[in-house]
């Protein structure tokens, strides 16, 4: 099976590692690894910030980069479902619309991908630590996926999962909303913080890149003992 | 401006609420405690997914035929020897009221609660016009006491305060001596209001749903002061947003079961109320006569736009009770009487950027909101409408902000450029590294880096590790 992967900005750039994690998953079960090397960005900070008519730029590249994929995988949840929105991003224009669909039908997040297409529910991974999961909104809410990152980590050697308190709360990342919105963002990453501690895990597991980088850049700034993962990383964990 | 409170930017109103302790601790336990009975009061009825689109549908039905549910209400009204008055704006509603105050010579009006004339400011309004104006939820008591302090929750208004608090604006200014048992402070209220309701000239209510087919208000409360707003005065008027209507008493079973379980997490509240004009002969209660104000004060506008299904909207305060953000900076933050999600969709639409334009912008677009909304109202993407509408339409964002987006854009729409931008970044980046992670970040970094630190890029990017390891496997 031949899989596309869209690595997002943010896996390409400051997460590398992931990614490499993510090759040698779907490796490790039989898929051929397609990198477009045209990909950039879904757009999402300039949709969100509404600056949609930029945005169709990008859509439309990301559309071509991807239009000979038979399937699109990608480590983020948020960006998985920035795809999913190109077909009403471009409404308007038909045939670009037609194309959007196509690509949106044809996309998934990486444990969704593993769990539903190739219904792996364990991918033989081992982690001895005490660790919480950071259900992030975008994932759940908006793609819909509640249960592959829960039962691919129930599965994994070692790893003791604690629920997370509040877990439906966002940790307060949204993109722009960050940097835009500092000192309430501040206090939603902070509450997140304080649930994690509460749960005394050792390690933080997400999904998306942009939880992680907001809850673990807080983290370190309050030098708390949390290690912070990226699912994919969980999943290809051997331990001796 | 009616709806807008205060004059304070929104940074200071944020700095303000985010500093106010006690509000914070109380809306963080509401939402905790109305989370889990909403959780379970979904649970009871079961399908709630079907339950939601059900009711979807009938709002959307409704505001599609408004005009004729309109008609139709207005014609039962009348055969039920009702008053109806259709005001185009607040000015025309508030007027209609004062008119009839005069012609009663009111001089004492009891208020059941109502966003709508939150909304229009008619409190203000009578009261210039010489009426004492009372307001009997419990809630809009408190705050209309302590010196008219603005509602921060639409459901319920004094949110923001505690029991202690309450205590205190009793003691100061009721002469309370008693303690801030919540058991206690009500039964003093209702003592204190007892009076009132015998008193008054005319009773004012909102509207939760008006029934078409029968010309009737439903009126949804907890505390039964709607009931008695209804039967004590001689006077009662209601008045209600054009779009808070349903066709039959069919679909208002299906919304007033959607509204308690969404806004309380009851089955039904204490008190669910149907009236259908003043009374009949034989009745032994109930007004001599009735009047109905419709408002639109800009909903019209709404109609046929990309944001109607925010008129789907029937004020259970659902999205409010999930909002990390409201959490955290509670409902005067948003310098609306309509806070919350619900409250940055609709506070621009009917009053305009001027004054709401941060709104839309407070929220991460978690979709909390969307998500517990009983009618679906796709509120984080009228959000997202709204951010459109201010930077391609309305041009009101900073040229920063401008210059960024379109660099990104330009960017990531050029394989080229995405690759020298994303090859620089470890070099540019270098002067703010340190250890591998970037602690006073340059620029638009800096609100990101005064609170988290911002990973340094990586010297070799995923694509060329790609790169690299398929040019050794071949």
């Amino acid at each position: 099976m031949k899989v596309s992967l869209f690595i997002t900005c943010l896996g390409d750039v400051f997460y590398p590692g992931v990614g490499k994690d993510v090759v040698e998953l779907l490796e490790r079960y039989g898929c051929e690894i397609d990198f477009p090397g045209e990909q950039t960005c879904c757009g999402q900070p300039a949709y969100n910030s509404g600056y949609h008519k930029d945005t169709k730029k990008t859509a439309k590249h990301m559309i071509q980069t991807f239009e000979h994929a038979e399937y699109v995988v990608t480590p983020s949840g948020s960006c998985a479902v920035m795809f999913k929105e190109y077909p009403s991003l471009l409404k308007d224009e038909p045939r670009w619309k037609q194309r959007a669909e196509e690509l949106s039908a044809k996309t998934y997040e990486l444990t969704q991908f593993l769990y539903r297409v190739l219904k792996v529910n364990d991918t033989e991974a081992s982690l001895q630590a005490r660790a919480t999961y950071h259900t992030s909104c975008h994932m759940t809410r908006l793609l819909g996926e509640t249960e592959a990152p829960y039962e691919l980590l129930s599965n994994v050697r070692g790893l003791q999962l604690k629920e997370l308190p509040n877990k439906q709360n966002c940790c307060g990342f949204g993109g722009t909303f960050a940097v835009k919105m500092t000192p309430i963002s501040e206090q939603m990453v902070d509450e997140k913080v304080e649930h994690i501690e509460e749960t005394e895990a050792e390690i933080l597991i997400g999904s998306d890149s942009g939880c992680l980088m907001n809850i673990g850049g807080r983290i370190d700034r309050l030098n708390k003992p949390v290690k912070v993962m990226h699912i994919a990383q969980v999943l290809n964990s051997r331990e001796a | 401006m009616p709806m807008k409170i205060g004059d304070h930017s929104f940074d200071q109103r944020v700095s303000k609420g985010l500093g106010e302790t006690h509000m914070r601790e109380t809306v963080r336990s509401a939402q905790g405690r109305l989370h889990t009975n909403k959780s379970k009061a979904e649970e009871d009825l079961g399908n709630w997914e079907d339950w939601r689109t059900l009711s979807e549908e009938i709002r959307s039905h409704t505001l599609e035929n408004l005009d004729y549910y309109l008609e139709q209400l207005s014609d039962n009204v009348i055969k039920n020897g009702g008053h109806v008055f259709f005001a185009e704006t607040a000015e025309e509603a508030n007027q209609y009221v004062k008119e009839v105050a005069v012609k009663k010579e009111a001089k004492k009006i009891i208020k059941s609660k109502s966003m709508v004339t939150e909304e229009i400011s008619m409190n203000e309004a009578l009261e210039r016009a010489g009426a004492e104006v009372i307001e009997s939820d419990l809630g809009e008591y408190i705050l209309q006491i302590d010196d008219h302090d603005p509602p921060s929750h639409i459901v319920a208004p004094a949110l923001h305060k505690n029991k202690e608090q309450i205590r205190e604006t009793f003691e100061r200014l009721k002469g309370y001596d008693k303690t801030s048992k919540p058991e206690e402070l009500t039964q003093f209220a209702r003592e204190q209001l007892r009076q009132e309701f015998l008193e008054a000239d005319i009773g004012i209510t909102g509207c939760n749903f008006a029934v078409a087919e029968s010309g009737s208000v439903s009126l949804v409360t907890n505390e039964g002061n709607a009931r008695l707003a209804t039967t004590i005065p001689k006077t009662q008027i209601s008045v209600m947003g054009m779009e808070r209507i349903v066709p039959t008493w069919e679909e208002l079973d299906v919304m007033v079961s959607m509204l308690c379980r969404s806004a309380v997490g009851q089955k039904l509240t204490s008190y669910v109320t149907g009236l259908s004009g003043p009374r009949e002969e034989g009745d032994l209660d109930g007004p001599e006569e009735f009047h109905l104000v419709i408002v639109d004060n800009g909903r019209s506008n709404i109609l046929g736009t990309a944001f109607q299904s925010a008129l789907h909207c029937i004020r259970c305060a659902a999205c409010i009770n999930v909002c990390p953000v409201y959490r955290h900076v509670g409902g005067h933050s948003y310098g609306s009487i309509y806070p919350g999600p619900i409250g940055a969709v609709l506070s621009p639409l009917l009053e305009g950027y001027d004054d709401h334009k941060d709104l839309p912008y407070a929220s991460s677009l978690c979709a909390a909101c969307t998500d517990a909304c009983p009618v679906k109202i796709p509120l984080h993407e009228h959000l997202i409408e709204h951010r459109r509408i201010i930077a391609e339409e309305e041009k009101k964002t900073t040229r920063g902000e401008t210059y960024a987006m379109k660099g990104f854009s330009v960017t990531s729409s050029s394989p080229r450029l995405f690759d020298m931008a994303t090859r620089a970044a470890p070099i540019m980046s270098s002067p703010f590294t340190k250890e591998g992670t970037i602690d006073k970040g340059p620029g638009p970094l800096k609100g990101w880096t005064d609170v988290r630190s911002f990973p340094a890029p990586e010297k070799e990017r995923f694509r060329d590790w790609f790169k690299s390891r398929k040019k050794e496997d071949s």
